[in-house]
Protein backbone atom coordinates (compact mmCIF):
# COMPACT_ATOMS: atom_id res chain seq x y z
CA UNK A 1 0.00 0.00 0.00
CA UNK A 2 1.18 3.20 -1.30
CA UNK A 3 -0.80 5.53 -0.32
CA UNK A 4 -2.16 6.31 3.36
CA UNK A 5 -5.34 5.40 4.17
CA UNK A 6 -6.10 9.78 4.19
CA UNK A 7 -4.38 10.16 0.86
CA UNK A 8 -6.02 7.82 -0.52
CA UNK A 9 -9.64 8.87 0.06
CA UNK A 10 -8.12 12.54 -1.25
CA UNK A 11 -7.12 11.12 -4.75
CA UNK A 12 -10.60 9.36 -4.38
CA UNK A 13 -12.46 12.56 -4.20
CA UNK A 14 -10.42 14.30 -7.10
CA UNK A 15 -13.24 14.05 -9.34
CA UNK A 16 -14.95 16.20 -6.97
CA UNK A 17 -12.95 19.00 -7.60
CA UNK A 18 -14.55 20.92 -10.55
CA UNK A 19 -17.58 21.21 -8.78
CA UNK A 20 -16.01 23.02 -5.60
CA UNK A 21 -14.07 25.10 -7.44
CA UNK A 22 -17.44 26.45 -9.26
CA UNK A 23 -19.15 26.51 -6.46
CA UNK A 24 -16.60 28.11 -4.53
CA UNK A 25 -15.59 30.66 -7.40
CA UNK A 26 -19.13 31.41 -8.39
CA UNK A 27 -21.12 31.00 -5.32
CA UNK A 28 -19.85 31.16 -2.20
CA UNK A 29 -17.39 33.97 -4.00
CA UNK A 30 -19.83 36.57 -4.44
CA UNK A 31 -21.73 35.68 -1.52
CA UNK A 32 -18.56 36.58 0.81
CA UNK A 33 -17.94 39.84 -1.62
CA UNK A 34 -22.13 40.78 -1.20
CA UNK A 35 -20.69 41.20 2.84
CA UNK A 36 -17.68 43.12 2.24
CA UNK A 37 -18.99 44.89 -0.61
CA UNK A 38 -22.05 46.01 1.33
CA UNK A 39 -19.38 47.80 3.65
CA UNK A 40 -18.15 50.41 1.13
CA UNK A 41 -19.37 52.87 -1.02
CA UNK A 42 -18.70 51.14 -4.43
CA UNK A 43 -20.19 52.60 -7.27
CA UNK A 44 -20.64 51.75 -10.72
CA UNK A 45 -18.93 54.40 -11.85
CA UNK A 46 -16.63 57.05 -11.17
CA UNK A 47 -13.90 57.08 -8.35
CA UNK A 48 -15.84 54.77 -5.96
CA UNK A 49 -15.89 52.24 -8.84
CA UNK A 50 -12.21 51.86 -8.37
CA UNK A 51 -11.41 52.54 -4.85
CA UNK A 52 -14.10 51.77 -2.97
CA UNK A 53 -14.17 53.32 0.46
CA UNK A 54 -15.06 51.49 3.57
CA UNK A 55 -17.86 52.58 5.00
CA UNK A 56 -18.55 50.45 7.55
CA UNK A 57 -22.22 49.84 8.45
CA UNK A 58 -23.52 53.14 6.97
CA UNK A 59 -24.96 51.47 3.98
CA UNK A 60 -27.21 49.42 6.56
CA UNK A 61 -27.99 52.63 8.46
CA UNK A 62 -29.39 54.29 5.37
CA UNK A 63 -31.51 51.38 4.51
CA UNK A 64 -32.93 51.17 7.70
CA UNK A 65 -33.72 55.16 7.14
CA UNK A 66 -34.80 55.09 3.66
CA UNK A 67 -38.85 54.63 3.32
CA UNK A 68 -38.50 52.20 0.34
CA UNK A 69 -36.92 49.43 2.22
CA UNK A 70 -39.00 48.55 4.74
CA UNK A 71 -41.67 48.59 2.55
CA UNK A 72 -40.02 46.54 0.14
CA UNK A 73 -39.57 44.24 3.04
CA UNK A 74 -43.48 44.36 3.24
CA UNK A 75 -44.17 43.97 -0.47
CA UNK A 76 -41.44 40.79 -0.21
CA UNK A 77 -43.29 39.27 2.38
CA UNK A 78 -47.11 39.78 1.07
CA UNK A 79 -45.35 38.62 -2.39
CA UNK A 80 -44.53 35.47 -0.93
CA UNK A 81 -47.15 35.06 1.29
CA UNK A 82 -49.75 35.91 -0.98
CA UNK A 83 -48.48 33.92 -4.20
CA UNK A 84 -46.68 31.06 -2.67
CA UNK A 85 -47.76 30.00 0.60
CA UNK A 86 -51.06 30.99 -0.30
CA UNK A 87 -51.85 31.13 -3.94
CA UNK A 88 -49.61 28.54 -5.35
CA UNK A 89 -50.09 25.99 -2.57
CA UNK A 90 -53.40 26.05 -1.97
CA UNK A 91 -54.54 26.44 -5.80
CA UNK A 92 -51.81 23.33 -6.85
CA UNK A 93 -53.48 21.12 -4.09
CA UNK A 94 -56.43 22.14 -4.94
CA UNK A 95 -56.04 20.88 -8.89
CA UNK A 96 -54.47 17.84 -7.55
CA UNK A 97 -57.47 17.01 -5.42
CA UNK A 98 -59.71 17.58 -7.93
CA UNK A 99 -57.92 15.87 -10.79
CA UNK A 100 -57.97 12.65 -8.91
CA UNK A 101 -62.25 13.24 -8.88
CA UNK A 102 -62.09 13.90 -12.80
CA UNK A 103 -62.36 12.54 -15.57
CA UNK A 104 -58.82 11.36 -16.76
CA UNK A 105 -58.93 13.78 -20.13
CA UNK A 106 -60.19 16.80 -18.42
CA UNK A 107 -57.63 16.04 -15.62
CA UNK A 108 -54.59 15.77 -18.51
CA UNK A 109 -55.99 18.53 -20.55
CA UNK A 110 -55.78 20.82 -17.95
CA UNK A 111 -52.18 19.83 -16.34
CA UNK A 112 -51.08 20.83 -19.81
CA UNK A 113 -52.57 24.15 -19.29
CA UNK A 114 -51.36 24.70 -15.92
CA UNK A 115 -47.84 23.24 -16.42
CA UNK A 116 -47.43 25.32 -20.04
CA UNK A 117 -47.17 28.43 -18.03
CA UNK A 118 -45.19 26.91 -15.89
CA UNK A 119 -42.79 25.55 -19.10
CA UNK A 120 -42.87 28.70 -20.82
CA UNK A 121 -39.35 30.88 -20.59
CA UNK A 122 -39.93 33.39 -18.10
CA UNK A 123 -39.15 36.45 -20.53
CA UNK A 124 -42.20 35.41 -22.32
CA UNK A 125 -44.70 34.22 -20.06
CA UNK A 126 -43.70 38.16 -18.27
CA UNK A 127 -45.02 39.66 -21.37
CA UNK A 128 -48.12 37.46 -21.61
CA UNK A 129 -48.81 38.74 -18.27
CA UNK A 130 -47.82 41.99 -19.15
CA UNK A 131 -50.86 41.89 -21.57
CA UNK A 132 -52.98 40.26 -20.02
CA UNK A 133 -53.10 42.83 -16.89
CA UNK A 134 -52.30 46.16 -19.54
CA UNK A 135 -55.31 48.08 -19.42
CA UNK A 136 -56.64 46.93 -23.06
CA UNK A 137 -55.50 43.57 -22.13
CA UNK A 138 -57.20 40.36 -22.18
CA UNK A 139 -58.56 40.86 -18.38
CA UNK A 140 -60.35 44.13 -19.13
CA UNK A 141 -61.73 43.00 -21.83
CA UNK A 142 -63.24 39.98 -19.98
CA UNK A 143 -64.81 42.22 -17.29
CA UNK A 144 -66.06 44.80 -20.14
CA UNK A 145 -67.91 41.58 -21.39
CA UNK A 146 -69.35 40.32 -17.98
CA UNK A 147 -70.50 44.32 -17.86
CA UNK A 148 -68.04 44.91 -14.89
CA UNK A 149 -65.60 48.42 -13.92
CA UNK A 150 -62.02 47.87 -15.53
CA UNK A 151 -59.08 49.55 -13.72
CA UNK A 152 -55.92 49.82 -14.84
CA UNK A 153 -54.41 47.10 -13.05
CA UNK A 154 -50.53 47.43 -13.59
CA UNK A 155 -50.95 50.98 -12.25
CA UNK A 156 -53.83 50.74 -9.59
CA UNK A 157 -52.99 47.37 -8.07
CA UNK A 158 -49.42 46.56 -9.19
CA UNK A 159 -49.19 43.66 -6.12
CA UNK A 160 -52.63 42.31 -6.68
CA UNK A 161 -51.17 42.08 -10.72
CA UNK A 162 -47.93 40.37 -10.22
CA UNK A 163 -49.23 38.27 -7.48
CA UNK A 164 -52.09 36.54 -9.52
CA UNK A 165 -49.21 36.83 -12.60
CA UNK A 166 -47.12 34.67 -9.90
CA UNK A 167 -50.14 32.43 -8.76
CA UNK A 168 -50.42 31.48 -12.86
CA UNK A 169 -46.92 31.27 -13.83
CA UNK A 170 -46.38 28.72 -10.54
CA UNK A 171 -49.07 26.78 -9.79
CA UNK A 172 -47.78 24.10 -11.58
CA UNK A 173 -45.25 22.78 -9.52
CA UNK A 174 -46.93 22.90 -6.43
CA UNK A 175 -49.59 20.71 -8.45
CA UNK A 176 -46.54 18.65 -9.75
CA UNK A 177 -45.85 17.73 -6.26
CA UNK A 178 -48.89 17.29 -4.74
CA UNK A 179 -50.48 14.96 -7.61
CA UNK A 180 -46.93 12.61 -6.77
CA UNK A 181 -47.82 12.49 -3.30
CA UNK A 182 -51.53 11.83 -3.68
CA UNK A 183 -50.47 9.03 -5.98
CA UNK A 184 -48.38 7.65 -2.81
CA UNK A 185 -51.43 7.82 -0.32
CA UNK A 186 -52.38 4.16 -0.31
CA UNK A 187 -56.12 3.52 -1.44
CA UNK A 188 -56.96 1.80 1.66
CA UNK A 189 -56.52 4.16 4.08
CA UNK A 190 -59.24 6.13 2.18
CA UNK A 191 -61.43 3.25 1.99
CA UNK A 192 -61.10 2.48 5.35
CA UNK A 193 -61.75 5.96 6.67
CA UNK A 194 -64.86 6.09 4.13
CA UNK A 195 -66.28 2.47 6.37
CA UNK A 196 -66.17 4.64 8.90
CA UNK A 197 -68.47 7.25 7.75
CA UNK A 198 -65.73 9.73 6.87
CA UNK A 199 -66.50 12.15 4.31
CA UNK A 200 -64.68 13.74 1.13
CA UNK A 201 -64.04 16.76 3.20
CA UNK A 202 -62.96 14.73 6.56
CA UNK A 203 -60.84 11.92 4.76
CA UNK A 204 -59.18 15.32 2.95
CA UNK A 205 -58.53 17.10 6.31
CA UNK A 206 -57.98 14.12 8.57
CA UNK A 207 -56.49 11.79 6.48
CA UNK A 208 -55.23 12.67 3.24
CA UNK A 209 -53.73 16.11 4.50
CA UNK A 210 -51.41 14.03 7.61
CA UNK A 211 -49.72 11.90 5.30
CA UNK A 212 -48.50 13.90 2.79
CA UNK A 213 -47.10 16.84 5.35
CA UNK A 214 -43.50 15.79 4.45
CA UNK A 215 -44.76 16.79 0.95
CA UNK A 216 -46.44 20.06 1.89
CA UNK A 217 -43.61 21.15 4.01
CA UNK A 218 -41.12 20.78 1.04
CA UNK A 219 -43.36 22.62 -1.53
CA UNK A 220 -43.78 25.22 0.85
CA UNK A 221 -39.93 25.62 1.73
CA UNK A 222 -39.41 25.40 -2.13
CA UNK A 223 -41.91 27.64 -3.41
CA UNK A 224 -41.05 30.34 -0.67
CA UNK A 225 -37.80 30.34 -1.69
CA UNK A 226 -38.42 30.34 -5.93
CA UNK A 227 -40.73 33.09 -5.06
CA UNK A 228 -38.09 35.30 -3.11
CA UNK A 229 -35.91 35.55 -5.89
CA UNK A 230 -38.55 36.41 -8.97
CA UNK A 231 -37.48 39.17 -10.84
CA UNK A 232 -38.20 39.13 -14.32
CA UNK A 233 -42.41 38.96 -13.66
CA UNK A 234 -42.37 42.00 -11.54
CA UNK A 235 -39.74 43.88 -13.76
CA UNK A 236 -41.00 43.20 -17.14
CA UNK A 237 -45.16 44.11 -15.45
CA UNK A 238 -44.43 46.98 -13.65
CA UNK A 239 -40.27 47.49 -13.33
CA UNK A 240 -41.28 47.91 -9.63
CA UNK A 241 -43.65 50.82 -10.28
CA UNK A 242 -45.43 53.28 -9.46
CA UNK A 243 -42.96 54.86 -7.24
CA UNK A 244 -41.74 51.87 -5.91
CA UNK A 245 -45.03 50.35 -5.01
CA UNK A 246 -43.95 46.90 -6.64
CA UNK A 247 -40.62 46.93 -5.65
CA UNK A 248 -40.05 43.47 -3.65
CA UNK A 249 -36.36 43.22 -2.60
CA UNK A 250 -34.75 41.69 -5.86
CA UNK A 251 -36.30 44.87 -7.72
CA UNK A 252 -34.82 47.01 -5.32
CA UNK A 253 -31.74 46.02 -4.51
CA UNK A 254 -31.26 45.87 -8.58
CA UNK A 255 -32.56 49.66 -8.87
CA UNK A 256 -30.46 51.02 -6.32
CA UNK A 257 -26.97 48.96 -7.63
CA UNK A 258 -27.89 49.61 -11.58
CA UNK A 259 -29.69 52.15 -11.75
CA UNK A 260 -28.62 54.32 -9.41
CA UNK A 261 -25.42 53.09 -9.98
CA UNK A 262 -24.70 52.34 -5.99
CA UNK A 263 -23.23 49.14 -5.99
CA UNK A 264 -22.64 49.45 -2.07
CA UNK A 265 -26.36 50.24 -0.84
CA UNK A 266 -27.47 47.51 -3.74
CA UNK A 267 -25.62 44.74 -2.05
CA UNK A 268 -26.55 45.91 1.21
CA UNK A 269 -30.20 45.05 -0.15
CA UNK A 270 -29.74 42.02 -1.49
CA UNK A 271 -27.40 40.38 1.78
CA UNK A 272 -30.44 41.18 3.82
CA UNK A 273 -32.20 39.02 0.84
CA UNK A 274 -29.63 36.48 0.76
CA UNK A 275 -29.83 36.09 4.62
CA UNK A 276 -33.60 35.79 4.30
CA UNK A 277 -33.24 33.02 1.70
CA UNK A 278 -30.25 31.50 3.93
CA UNK A 279 -32.84 30.90 6.80
CA UNK A 280 -35.10 29.25 5.06
CA UNK A 281 -32.51 27.21 3.36
CA UNK A 282 -30.88 26.38 6.41
CA UNK A 283 -34.44 25.81 7.91
CA UNK A 284 -34.64 23.35 4.99
CA UNK A 285 -32.36 21.12 5.29
CA UNK A 286 -32.76 20.96 9.13
CA UNK A 287 -36.57 19.59 7.52
CA UNK A 288 -35.00 16.94 5.50
CA UNK A 289 -32.42 15.72 7.79
CA UNK A 290 -34.59 14.95 10.48
CA UNK A 291 -36.60 11.64 9.94
CA UNK A 292 -39.67 11.77 9.05
CA UNK A 293 -42.07 10.62 10.88
CA UNK B 1 -43.73 7.08 7.16
CA UNK B 2 -46.08 4.74 8.77
CA UNK B 3 -47.32 1.97 7.77
CA UNK B 4 -51.13 1.87 8.09
CA UNK B 5 -52.20 -0.26 11.28
CA UNK B 6 -53.85 -3.21 10.02
CA UNK B 7 -56.60 -4.06 13.13
CA UNK B 8 -59.12 -6.49 12.54
CA UNK B 9 -62.24 -3.86 11.08
CA UNK B 10 -65.86 -4.29 12.26
CA UNK B 11 -67.49 -5.94 9.74
CA UNK B 12 -68.87 -3.18 7.82
CA UNK B 13 -72.60 -2.29 9.10
CA UNK B 14 -73.56 -0.48 5.13
CA UNK B 15 -71.74 -1.27 1.86
CA UNK B 16 -69.15 0.78 1.13
CA UNK B 17 -70.06 3.06 -1.35
CA UNK B 18 -68.02 3.12 -4.33
CA UNK B 19 -65.01 5.93 -3.60
CA UNK B 20 -65.65 7.24 -7.19
CA UNK B 21 -68.68 9.11 -7.55
CA UNK B 22 -69.45 11.75 -10.11
CA UNK B 23 -66.67 13.52 -11.79
CA UNK B 24 -68.87 15.71 -13.30
CA UNK B 25 -68.45 18.94 -10.18
CA UNK B 26 -64.81 18.37 -10.19
CA UNK B 27 -64.54 18.03 -14.47
CA UNK B 28 -66.47 21.91 -14.60
CA UNK B 29 -64.22 23.46 -11.90
CA UNK B 30 -61.10 22.17 -13.33
CA UNK B 31 -62.05 23.11 -16.81
CA UNK B 32 -62.69 26.60 -15.87
CA UNK B 33 -58.95 26.61 -13.83
CA UNK B 34 -57.40 25.33 -16.84
CA UNK B 35 -59.38 27.94 -19.16
CA UNK B 36 -57.93 30.60 -16.38
CA UNK B 37 -54.89 29.48 -17.12
CA UNK B 38 -54.83 29.39 -20.57
CA UNK B 39 -56.60 32.70 -21.24
CA UNK B 40 -52.80 35.16 -20.59
CA UNK B 41 -51.71 32.93 -23.30
CA UNK B 42 -54.42 33.51 -26.18
CA UNK B 43 -52.77 36.93 -26.15
CA UNK B 44 -49.40 35.46 -27.49
CA UNK B 45 -51.08 33.04 -30.08
CA UNK B 46 -53.27 35.88 -31.65
CA UNK B 47 -51.29 37.93 -31.71
CA UNK B 48 -48.54 36.44 -33.15
CA UNK B 49 -50.68 35.74 -35.90
CA UNK B 50 -51.93 39.20 -36.36
CA UNK B 51 -50.09 42.27 -38.42
CA UNK B 52 -52.03 44.48 -36.50
CA UNK B 53 -51.68 43.43 -32.86
CA UNK B 54 -51.93 45.46 -29.75
CA UNK B 55 -52.48 44.73 -26.32
CA UNK B 56 -56.05 43.37 -26.56
CA UNK B 57 -56.76 39.98 -27.31
CA UNK B 58 -58.34 40.05 -30.51
CA UNK B 59 -59.23 37.10 -33.54
CA UNK B 60 -57.09 38.70 -36.12
CA UNK B 61 -58.93 40.70 -38.79
CA UNK B 62 -56.85 38.85 -41.52
CA UNK B 63 -54.50 36.40 -39.99
CA UNK B 64 -51.02 35.98 -41.35
CA UNK B 65 -47.70 35.47 -41.13
CA UNK B 66 -46.15 38.46 -41.72
CA UNK B 67 -44.75 39.18 -38.02
CA UNK B 68 -42.90 35.51 -38.42
CA UNK B 69 -41.57 36.95 -41.48
CA UNK B 70 -40.50 40.30 -40.33
CA UNK B 71 -38.67 39.33 -37.40
CA UNK B 72 -37.00 36.78 -39.70
CA UNK B 73 -33.71 38.51 -40.53
CA UNK B 74 -30.44 37.14 -39.12
CA UNK B 75 -29.90 40.27 -36.61
CA UNK B 76 -33.33 39.76 -34.95
CA UNK B 77 -33.86 36.57 -34.42
CA UNK B 78 -31.42 33.88 -35.78
CA UNK B 79 -28.30 35.84 -34.13
CA UNK B 80 -30.08 35.96 -30.50
CA UNK B 81 -31.32 32.32 -30.71
CA UNK B 82 -27.77 30.92 -31.61
CA UNK B 83 -26.39 32.95 -28.33
CA UNK B 84 -29.28 30.73 -26.96
CA UNK B 85 -28.00 27.91 -28.05
CA UNK B 86 -24.50 28.41 -27.13
CA UNK B 87 -25.21 29.44 -23.65
CA UNK B 88 -27.41 26.88 -22.90
CA UNK B 89 -25.58 24.12 -25.01
CA UNK B 90 -22.39 25.35 -23.22
CA UNK B 91 -24.51 25.72 -19.46
CA UNK B 92 -25.69 22.00 -19.80
CA UNK B 93 -22.18 20.70 -20.84
CA UNK B 94 -20.27 22.23 -18.22
CA UNK B 95 -23.17 21.44 -15.28
CA UNK B 96 -23.06 17.66 -16.75
CA UNK B 97 -19.39 17.12 -17.06
CA UNK B 98 -19.09 18.99 -13.41
CA UNK B 99 -21.99 16.94 -11.69
CA UNK B 100 -20.97 13.77 -13.00
CA UNK B 101 -17.37 13.62 -12.15
CA UNK B 102 -18.87 15.25 -8.12
CA UNK B 103 -21.42 12.30 -8.31
CA UNK B 104 -19.14 9.87 -8.43
CA UNK B 105 -17.30 9.65 -5.58
CA UNK B 106 -20.55 10.83 -3.67
CA UNK B 107 -22.72 7.59 -4.96
CA UNK B 108 -19.46 5.08 -5.02
CA UNK B 109 -17.50 5.74 -1.69
CA UNK B 110 -19.12 6.19 1.78
CA UNK B 111 -17.33 8.97 3.62
CA UNK B 112 -17.89 11.27 6.48
CA UNK B 113 -17.34 13.98 3.61
CA UNK B 114 -20.64 12.80 1.94
CA UNK B 115 -23.25 13.96 3.90
CA UNK B 116 -22.22 17.38 5.04
CA UNK B 117 -20.95 17.88 1.39
CA UNK B 118 -24.08 16.96 0.01
CA UNK B 119 -26.60 19.57 2.24
CA UNK B 120 -24.05 22.54 1.77
CA UNK B 121 -24.62 21.74 -2.23
CA UNK B 122 -28.06 21.61 -1.33
CA UNK B 123 -28.38 24.77 0.74
CA UNK B 124 -27.05 26.29 -2.66
CA UNK B 125 -30.10 25.69 -4.51
CA UNK B 126 -31.64 27.64 -1.51
CA UNK B 127 -29.64 31.04 -2.05
CA UNK B 128 -31.93 33.17 -4.35
CA UNK B 129 -29.83 33.54 -7.41
CA UNK B 130 -30.88 36.97 -8.16
CA UNK B 131 -30.22 38.99 -4.45
CA UNK B 132 -26.33 37.12 -5.86
CA UNK B 133 -26.63 38.86 -9.51
CA UNK B 134 -25.18 42.65 -7.86
CA UNK B 135 -22.53 40.74 -6.08
CA UNK B 136 -21.64 38.24 -9.87
CA UNK B 137 -21.70 42.05 -11.59
CA UNK B 138 -19.19 43.29 -9.19
CA UNK B 139 -17.02 40.43 -9.16
CA UNK B 140 -17.07 40.27 -12.91
CA UNK B 141 -16.13 43.82 -13.15
CA UNK B 142 -12.98 43.42 -10.63
CA UNK B 143 -12.15 40.24 -13.04
CA UNK B 144 -13.10 41.67 -16.17
CA UNK B 145 -15.49 39.10 -17.49
CA UNK B 146 -18.39 41.38 -18.10
CA UNK B 147 -19.27 40.16 -21.26
CA UNK B 148 -17.75 37.44 -21.69
CA UNK B 149 -19.65 33.95 -22.90
CA UNK B 150 -17.28 31.65 -21.27
CA UNK B 151 -17.42 33.11 -17.84
CA UNK B 152 -21.39 33.56 -18.26
CA UNK B 153 -21.36 30.49 -19.40
CA UNK B 154 -19.64 28.85 -15.74
CA UNK B 155 -22.01 31.41 -13.37
CA UNK B 156 -25.03 29.60 -15.09
CA UNK B 157 -23.75 25.98 -15.18
CA UNK B 158 -22.71 27.18 -11.29
CA UNK B 159 -26.18 28.30 -10.59
CA UNK B 160 -27.72 24.57 -11.76
CA UNK B 161 -24.99 22.52 -10.73
CA UNK B 162 -26.45 22.06 -6.77
CA UNK B 163 -29.48 20.57 -8.01
CA UNK B 164 -27.67 18.56 -11.29
CA UNK B 165 -25.67 16.92 -8.32
CA UNK B 166 -28.55 15.78 -6.62
CA UNK B 167 -29.87 14.90 -9.66
CA UNK B 168 -27.36 12.85 -11.00
CA UNK B 169 -26.37 11.18 -7.68
CA UNK B 170 -30.20 9.61 -7.29
CA UNK B 171 -29.50 8.42 -11.03
CA UNK B 172 -26.22 7.13 -10.39
CA UNK B 173 -27.06 5.44 -7.29
CA UNK B 174 -29.85 3.22 -9.74
CA UNK B 175 -26.83 1.88 -11.70
CA UNK B 176 -25.37 -1.45 -9.05
CA UNK B 177 -21.46 -0.99 -8.23
CA UNK B 178 -21.42 -4.74 -8.95
CA UNK B 179 -21.24 -3.79 -12.85
CA UNK B 180 -18.23 -2.03 -12.19
CA UNK B 181 -16.07 -4.66 -9.86
CA UNK B 182 -15.48 -6.77 -12.90
CA UNK B 183 -13.86 -3.98 -14.51
CA UNK B 184 -11.72 -3.20 -11.69
CA UNK B 185 -10.91 -6.99 -11.77
CA UNK B 186 -10.10 -6.76 -15.24
CA UNK B 187 -7.35 -3.71 -14.43
CA UNK B 188 -9.87 -0.50 -15.65
CA UNK B 189 -9.04 2.75 -13.43
CA UNK B 190 -12.21 4.09 -12.12
CA UNK B 191 -12.46 6.78 -14.45
CA UNK B 192 -13.02 4.29 -16.96
CA UNK B 193 -15.31 2.20 -15.35
CA UNK B 194 -16.94 5.55 -15.04
CA UNK B 195 -16.77 6.22 -18.51
CA UNK B 196 -17.30 2.82 -20.21
CA UNK B 197 -19.71 1.38 -17.99
CA UNK B 198 -21.71 3.90 -15.05
CA UNK B 199 -22.48 6.61 -17.80
CA UNK B 200 -23.66 4.08 -20.83
CA UNK B 201 -26.09 2.56 -18.24
CA UNK B 202 -27.43 5.76 -16.82
CA UNK B 203 -27.84 7.68 -20.48
CA UNK B 204 -31.77 8.48 -19.70
CA UNK B 205 -30.91 9.99 -16.35
CA UNK B 206 -28.14 12.19 -17.83
CA UNK B 207 -30.17 13.25 -21.10
CA UNK B 208 -32.96 14.34 -18.21
CA UNK B 209 -30.32 16.58 -16.00
CA UNK B 210 -29.03 17.83 -19.46
CA UNK B 211 -32.37 18.96 -20.85
CA UNK B 212 -33.30 20.14 -17.17
CA UNK B 213 -30.35 22.60 -17.19
CA UNK B 214 -30.78 23.81 -20.74
CA UNK B 215 -34.29 24.25 -20.04
CA UNK B 216 -33.37 26.39 -17.26
CA UNK B 217 -30.20 28.37 -19.02
CA UNK B 218 -32.59 28.98 -21.84
CA UNK B 219 -35.45 30.56 -20.30
CA UNK B 220 -32.71 32.78 -18.10
CA UNK B 221 -33.60 36.42 -18.41
CA UNK B 222 -31.88 37.91 -15.66
CA UNK B 223 -28.48 36.45 -15.58
CA UNK B 224 -27.18 37.22 -18.87
CA UNK B 225 -29.53 40.83 -18.87
CA UNK B 226 -26.82 41.63 -16.36
CA UNK B 227 -23.82 40.21 -17.33
CA UNK B 228 -23.49 40.39 -21.22
CA UNK B 229 -23.57 43.89 -22.61
CA UNK B 230 -22.90 43.55 -26.41
CA UNK B 231 -26.00 43.20 -28.38
CA UNK B 232 -23.74 40.57 -30.48
CA UNK B 233 -23.80 38.30 -27.79
CA UNK B 234 -27.23 38.58 -26.29
CA UNK B 235 -29.32 35.44 -26.28
CA UNK B 236 -32.85 35.58 -27.39
CA UNK B 237 -34.14 36.52 -23.81
CA UNK B 238 -32.43 39.66 -23.53
CA UNK B 239 -32.73 40.84 -27.40
CA UNK B 240 -36.50 40.20 -26.64
CA UNK B 241 -36.67 42.67 -24.10
CA UNK B 242 -34.78 45.52 -25.60
CA UNK B 243 -36.96 44.22 -28.73
CA UNK B 244 -40.19 45.40 -26.39
CA UNK B 245 -38.57 48.47 -24.97
CA UNK B 246 -36.18 50.15 -26.65
CA UNK B 247 -37.41 50.68 -30.64
CA UNK B 248 -39.76 52.86 -29.60
CA UNK B 249 -43.09 51.55 -30.28
CA UNK B 250 -44.07 48.40 -29.54
CA UNK B 251 -44.44 45.99 -32.28
CA UNK B 252 -46.56 43.92 -30.38
CA UNK B 253 -47.57 41.23 -33.55
CA UNK B 254 -43.43 40.54 -33.89
CA UNK B 255 -43.06 40.92 -30.03
CA UNK B 256 -45.68 37.48 -29.98
CA UNK B 257 -44.17 35.98 -32.99
CA UNK B 258 -40.68 36.22 -31.67
CA UNK B 259 -41.79 34.74 -28.03
CA UNK B 260 -43.55 31.66 -29.97
CA UNK B 261 -40.50 30.91 -32.11
CA UNK B 262 -38.39 31.36 -28.73
CA UNK B 263 -40.52 28.87 -26.81
CA UNK B 264 -41.02 26.36 -28.99
CA UNK B 265 -37.82 24.33 -28.26
CA UNK B 266 -38.19 24.30 -24.64
CA UNK B 267 -41.67 23.38 -24.91
CA UNK B 268 -40.67 20.54 -27.06
CA UNK B 269 -37.78 19.76 -24.83
CA UNK B 270 -40.10 19.21 -21.81
CA UNK B 271 -42.40 16.97 -23.50
CA UNK B 272 -39.47 14.56 -24.67
CA UNK B 273 -38.50 14.60 -21.04
CA UNK B 274 -41.78 14.36 -19.64
CA UNK B 275 -42.41 11.35 -21.65
CA UNK B 276 -39.37 9.91 -20.37
CA UNK B 277 -39.57 10.57 -16.57
CA UNK B 278 -43.38 9.99 -16.29
CA UNK B 279 -44.16 13.90 -16.13
CA UNK B 280 -42.64 14.46 -13.08
CA UNK B 281 -39.09 15.17 -14.15
CA UNK B 282 -38.60 18.18 -11.84
CA UNK B 283 -39.54 16.50 -8.95
CA UNK B 284 -36.74 13.93 -9.04
CA UNK B 285 -33.41 14.84 -7.51
CA UNK B 286 -33.05 17.42 -4.60
CA UNK B 287 -37.00 18.30 -4.63
CA UNK B 288 -38.29 15.02 -3.38
CA UNK B 289 -35.22 15.58 -0.71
Amino acid sequence: MLLSHRARQLVRYLPVLPAVLLLLVFLAGPVLWAFQASLTNAGLTGRSARNPEWVGLENYQRLLADPAFPLSLVLTVLFVGGSAVLGQNLLGLAIAVLMRRARPAVSSLVGIAVVAAWVLPEIVAAFAAYAYFSRDGTLNQLLRGLGLGQTDWLYTFPMVAVMLANVWRGTAFSMLVYRAALNDVPAEVAEAAQMDGAGGWQRLVFITLPMIRGSIATNLMLITLQTLAVFTLIWVMTAGGPANASATLPILAYQEAFKFGDIGYGTAVATVLILIGAAFGGAYIRMLREPRP
Amino acid sequence: MTAPVRTRWPAPVRPAVPLRRSTAPADLVLLLVGACFLLPLLWLVLGSLDPEAGHETKVPRQPGLQNFAAILTPELLLQPLWNSMVLSAGTGAVTLVAAVLAAYPLSRYRSRFNTPFLYAVLFGTCLPITAIMVPVYGLFVQLELLDSMPATIFFMATTTLPMAIWMTKNFMDGVPAALEEAAWVDGASRMTALRTIVLPLMRQGLGVVFIFVFIQAWGNFFVPFVLLLSEARQPAAVSIYSFFGQHGAVAYGQLAAFSVLYSLPVLALYVIVAKGAGGSFALSGAVRG
